[in-house]
Parts: C-alpha cells; sequence; structure tokens
C-alpha cells in the first residue's frame, strides 16, 4: 500500500489464517467424522485424520436420510422461493415505481410494511393461515350470514366450511416466504436509477408497459436479479423453522429438516459417524454456489443495505 | 403522461393505466394479506384474548396476558438470556469481523483465497452450523470438549448453563462473522484513498489511520451492522437454539423467539404466545426504524 510494513503484514496473514483456519476447523472435525466406522467415532479423542469410511458412510445417510426424496423438495422450495419472490416482486416494483394510480402511496405503504416485522415473530398465527388459509373468507361467510340466508330462502339447513390446508404442500413451504417486500424495496431503488429518457422512447415507439417491462426493465435488471437470486435460494435451502412447522409428512420435509433427525440424542445409538456425513451432504449445494458466484453474492449483499 | 404535481418515488415518464397497476400488484398484495397482514393482526387480537388449549371457551382479558408475562419469572429470565446471548454474539462478531477486514485490506497476495474461506459459513445453514459446532463441543465424542476436560475444565453443555450459553454463542457467531466481514471489506475499499494518502505524508502509520480516519468514515457500516447483528441475534437464531440445545438446560438458552414456539406449539397457551409475539414485533419495529436511520447517516458521510 502506501509505505512498506514487513512486520504488520506478516501479523496480517497470521490473522486471516487463524481466521481460514477457525471457520474450517468444524467443517474439518465433521469430514474427520464422517470418514470414521461408528466404533472410531466414539474414541476418545477423536482422531486427527480421516478414515476411509467416507463413502461408505454417504451412502449409509443418503439412504438413512431419505435424501433421494428431500434433496428434490429442498431445490423445488429454494427455487420456489427465488423464483417466486423475484417474480412478484419485480412485477409490483414495476407498478409503484412507473404508474400512476389514485391508491399508488398506500399499496406503497401496505407493502413497505411488511419490511418491519420478519417472519420469526409470528409463528403460531402464520401457522394458523397455512393451515387454512381459506379462514379470512369463512370470516366473510360468517359475518354475512350465508348459511342463514340460504335457510331463510331454501328452507334447507347447511353448513358452509372452506378449507384449504396448505401444510405438507410446496406451496405452504413457499408462499410465507415470500411475503416480504425487501426485494420490491430493492427493485424499486433500482428503477428509480434508471434514466427516464427509456421510459420516454419507448412510449413514443408506441410500446405497451408490457412491451417496455419485456424489452428494456428485465434486461437491464440481469444483474441485480442474479445477485438477489443467489441469495434467495440460500435463504430457501437452509429454511429451519418453516419446513419444522409445516411438514409433518415425512416425504415431504426438507433436507435440513432430514438432517436434524440423524442427529444421535441421548437415547439414540451415537452414530455421528453417519450425521456429520449428513451435515456435509446438506450443505454441499449452498457450498457449491457461494463458491462459483462469490462475487455476485458479495454485489447483492451490500446492494441490499442501499 | 406525466401528471402535473410530482410524486415521489414515481418516474417522471409513467403510464397511466391503473388496471393494469392494479393487476401488477395483486400477486404481491394478496401474498401480503393471507401471510402478513392476517397473521399480524390474529397475533394482536389473540393476545387479548385466553383461551383454552382445546379452544373451546375464549374470552377477552384486556392486557391479563401482558401483565401475566412480565410477572413470570421465566419471561424475565428469558429475557436476560436473549439481552446476554445477542451482546456477546453481536459484540464477538463485528470485532472478530473487524480484525479480519483490516487484515483483508492490508494484503495483496493471497486476498482473494482468504476471503473465499471466510465467506464459507455464509453458505452454511444457521442449524447446520449449530450442528457442527455441537458435534465440536459434544461431551462424550467432541475433540474440543476432550481438550477441555484434559486440562482440568468439566465441560458439559448438558447440564451446565454457562456451558450451554457460550456453546450457542459461540455457532452464532462463527455462522454470522462472514456477514459483517463482507460489508467491511467493501466499506473499507470504498474508502477514497486520498484521505489515507494525506494521513500517510503526515506521518501516520497503518494502526492509526485505520482507528482515526478509516473507522469513524465507516461508522455508517458499523451502525447498520450493530442493528443487523441484533436483528439476526433476535430473531434468526432459532434453528441454532433448536439443533444445539433445544432452549436448555432449565432455560438456559431459552431466547424470546424460542419461546414463542415452545410456549404457541409444544404448551399450546396461545394468549401468552401472542403476546410474546406482539412484544417481539415492537422490538423488530424498533430495530428496523433504527436501521432507517442509518439510511438517512449515510448521506452525511459521504464526502
Amino acid at each position: 500500500m502506501i509505505e512498506r510494513t514487513p512486520v504488520l503484514d506478516l501479523a496480517c496473514h497470521a490473522i486471516l489464517v487463524l481466521g481460514a483456519a477457525i471457520v474450517c476447523m468444524p467443517i474439518y472435525f465433521a469430514f474427520v467424522a464422517g470418514s470414521l466406522t461408528i466404533q472410531e467415532v466414539q474414541q476418545v479423542p477423536l482422531p486427527w485424520v480421516p478414515g476411509d469410511q467416507f463413502l461408505v458412510n454417504a451412502e449409509a445417510a443418503w439412504t438413512r436420510g431419505n435424501f433421494a426424496r428431500l434433496f428434490v423438495n429442498s431445490a423445488i422450495v429454494a427455487v420456489g422461493i427465488t423464483v417466486g419472490k423475484i417474480a412478484v416482486s419485480m412485477l409490483s416494483a414495476f407498478a409503484l415505481a412507473y404508474f400512476r394510480f389514485r391508491w399508488r402511496m398506500t399499496a406503497f405503504w401496505l407493502i413497505f410494511a411488511s419490511l418491519m416485522l420478519p417472519v420469526e415473530v409470528r409463528i403460531v398465527p402464520t401457522f394458523e393461515s397455512v393451515a387454512n388459509a381459506a379462514l379470512p373468507l369463512q370470516w366473510v361467510v360468517d359475518e354475512l350470514d350465508l348459511a342463514g340466508w340460504w335457510h331463510a330462502i331454501t328452507g334447507n339447513r347447511i353448513e358452509i366450511a372452506l378449507q384449504w390446508n396448505m401444510v405438507d404442500t410446496y406451496s405452504g413451504l413457499i408462499l410465507p416466504l415470500i411475503a416480504s417486500a425487501t426485494a420490491t424495496f430493492l427493485f424499486r431503488q433500482f428503477f428509480l436509477t434508471i434514466p427516464d429518457e427509456l421510459c420516454e422512447a419507448a412510449r413514443i415507439d408506441g410500446a405497451s408497459p408490457w412491451r417496455f417491462f419485456r424489452s428494456i426493465l428485465l434486461p437491464l435488471s440481469t444483474s441485480n436479479m442474479v445477485a438477489l437470486a443467489i441469495i434467495l435460494f440460500l435463504h430457501g435451502w437452509n429454511q429451519y423453522l418453516w419446513p419444522l412447522l409445516f411438514t409433518t409428512d415425512k416425504n415431504m420435509a426438507t433436507a435440513v429438516i432430514g438432517l436434524k433427525h440423524l442427529i444421535p440424542r441421548s437415547d439414540m445409538e451415537p452414530a455421528w459417524n453417519i450425521a456429520m456425513n449428513a451435515a456435509l451432504i446438506t450443505m454441499l449445494p449452498p457450498v457449491v454456489v457461494v463458491v462459483a458466484l462469490q462475487r455476485w453474492l458479495v454485489k447483492g449483499l451490500v446492494d441490499s443495505s442501499k | 403522461m406525466a401528471g402535473s404535481r410530482r410524486e415521489s418515488g414515481l418516474k417522471r415518464a409513467h403510464f397511466v393505466e391503473p388496471r393494469v397497476a392494479a393487476l401488477l400488484l395483486l400477486p404481491q398484495l394478496a401474498i401480503l394479506l393471507l401471510f402478513f397482514f392476517i397473521p399480524s393482526i390474529r397475533a394482536l387480537a389473540q393476545s387479548f384474548l385466553l383461551a383454552d388449549p382445546f379452544g373451546a371457551r375464549v374470552q377477552f382479558v384486556w392486557f391479563d396476558n401482558f401483565t401475566a408475562l412480565f410477572r413470570s419469572a421465566e419471561y424475565h429470565e428469558s429475557i436476560w438470556v436473549t439481552v446476554w446471548f445477542t451482546l456477546a454474539q453481536s459484540i464477538l462478531t463485528l470485532a472478530i469481523a473487524g480484525v479480519l477486514a483490516f487484515a483483508t485490506d492490508r494484503v495483496i497476495r493471497l486476498r482473494g483465497t482468504y476471503k473465499m474461506v471466510l465467506l464459507l459459513p455464509y453458505a452454511i445453514a444457521p442449524a447446520i452450523a449449530g450442528i457442527l459446532w455441537a458435534f465440536l463441543f459434544n461431551p462424550a465424542v467432541g475433540p474440543i470438549a476432550h481438550a477441555l476436560h484434559t486440562i482440568g475444565i468439566g465441560w458439559d453443555p448438558n447440564l451446565n448453563a454457562a456451558d450451554a450459553l457460550i456453546l450457542v454463542t459461540l455457532a452464532a457467531t462463527w455462522k454470522h462473522i462472514c456477514y459483517d466481514y463482507i460489508f467491511l471489506v467493501a466499506a473499507l475499499l470504498a474508502l477514497p484513498p486520498s484521505l489515507l494518502e494525506a494521513a500517510a505524508v503526515d506521518g501516520a502509520g497503518p494502526l492509526r489511520r485505520f482507528f482515526l480516519i478509516a473507522l469513524p468514515m465507516i461508522s455508517p457500516t458499523i451502525f447498520f451492522l450493530t442493528v443487523m447483528n441484533f436483528v439476526y441475534g433476535f430473531f434468526d437464531t432459532f434453528a441454532i437454539i433448536d439443533a444445539v440445545t433445544r432452549g436448555g438446560p432449565a432455560g438456559a438458552t431459552n431466547i424470546l423467539v424460542y419461546k414463542v414456539y415452545q410456549d404457541g406449539f409444544v404448551n399450546l397457551d396461545l394468549g401468552s404466545s401472542a403476546a410474546q409475539s406482539v412484544i417481539l414485533m415492537l422490538s423488530a419495529l424498533t430495530l428496523t426504524l433504527l436501521q432507517f436511520r442509518y439510511v438517512e447517516r449515510k448521506v452525511n458521510y459521504d464526502v
């Protein structure tokens, strides 16, 4: 940099090596434990060098954890959240930035109110909404006393019970996680920086709003979309609380939830070798994404705070 | 075409087709209605109601759920655990990330490699981070627990409250350092070199420059990260707690978010759980408003 400071530079390298070592240590020991037999993994102290059972354990973990199915679920959920959130929020950001209509500011505040509260703070009521998404409609039916009217008009007694249960469905896993305006806010901020001349030119050429969106806004937003997609994919794959609550069927769980069931509790066989191997398998897809697309991830994160 | 009066956040060149706009907004508003507004309002309503676990009888009880909460020793303990856990995690995360970012800013060789490795925990699910650390510190098989036992420390997070709290704090910090690190490295990189060079000409060494020039200039980022660390500690550490300690032993790691879940889904005390949700919402609101202040302050700091 500005001056030569060999001692300080050496110290900086030492700090970074130490930091990298602390980051890698848990992953390394997971790898060691994941490559031992069940007898070896219970030795005290744990060996420092890996054994030769990694592939055997990986196969055992893959079948025992039902990961063939759970990986498909995780992929569907992660991609669903990514695509769904980007699509929904780009459309609404487009409407907020490029359309003049009477309730624009109301819509704006309704959407951005959701930035204020993370999903975790309304766990129980959100669960009720997912267990029966038709609940608001049911209230309307009850309030208007439709059954009573029916009785008065036709003389038949009926009971109107609306049910739309999303437990153990992909939509139940995906939709509640799309319900936040973070991405909308990002796209809106980005749209506001796009030169007005582009829209003017498009209008003069007689482009419809949809044509303008597809041919101009969408290509301009590509880099923002990629950066955001990475963050959302990681977020979706790594979800824990929602899949835990919203799935009762083992075949509808996600990989992270499947992993949780492999962790030995006090009353189980202490198969830490299988558990740690499964932990590595489960973290592999997001790790590949981060390593391959690191530059985009950093851009996305830093942009999201602006 | 363009309206006569300027509306905030509206492009000068815009469309006037209300029906299209409504159609574009529909998906977002519908999802928010179902999964944001209705649940939030229900939480608010439920916090004033008392229901038996089977939902047969419901009674309006004003603020009884809240006063009961503030009288309960368990809730007080949960607040203290959350505060300690969040404070320790935030300070540790920021301090370690700060040192690493400073070092990254100084080195030239291998910088990309260091960044790549230090970023890895960002990819790892909080639950998995918890599991990795739970293994290292497992009193029966964990290598670090074994090392602690050999130097005479009777480490057991399953029995000892302090050990459990240390364990979840370490796991939460390990998972979150990368986040603060990314922002600090970016902020340091964006500093105008002319200022730092001028200071160097005046005889300020690298450390002095860091503390007297770089640090004050990136203080908006630090403020933002402090708020984000609090948000993380308060709300996003649920998975770590559930995977490592399940709030135990004896409530030693029962942070507020975990208690909402426990009371709502395990103990089926819906009124109390809703009241806790409302209190959490208020704290989330406070943190978000603080974060908005950051956006304003940043403008003032731009040179």
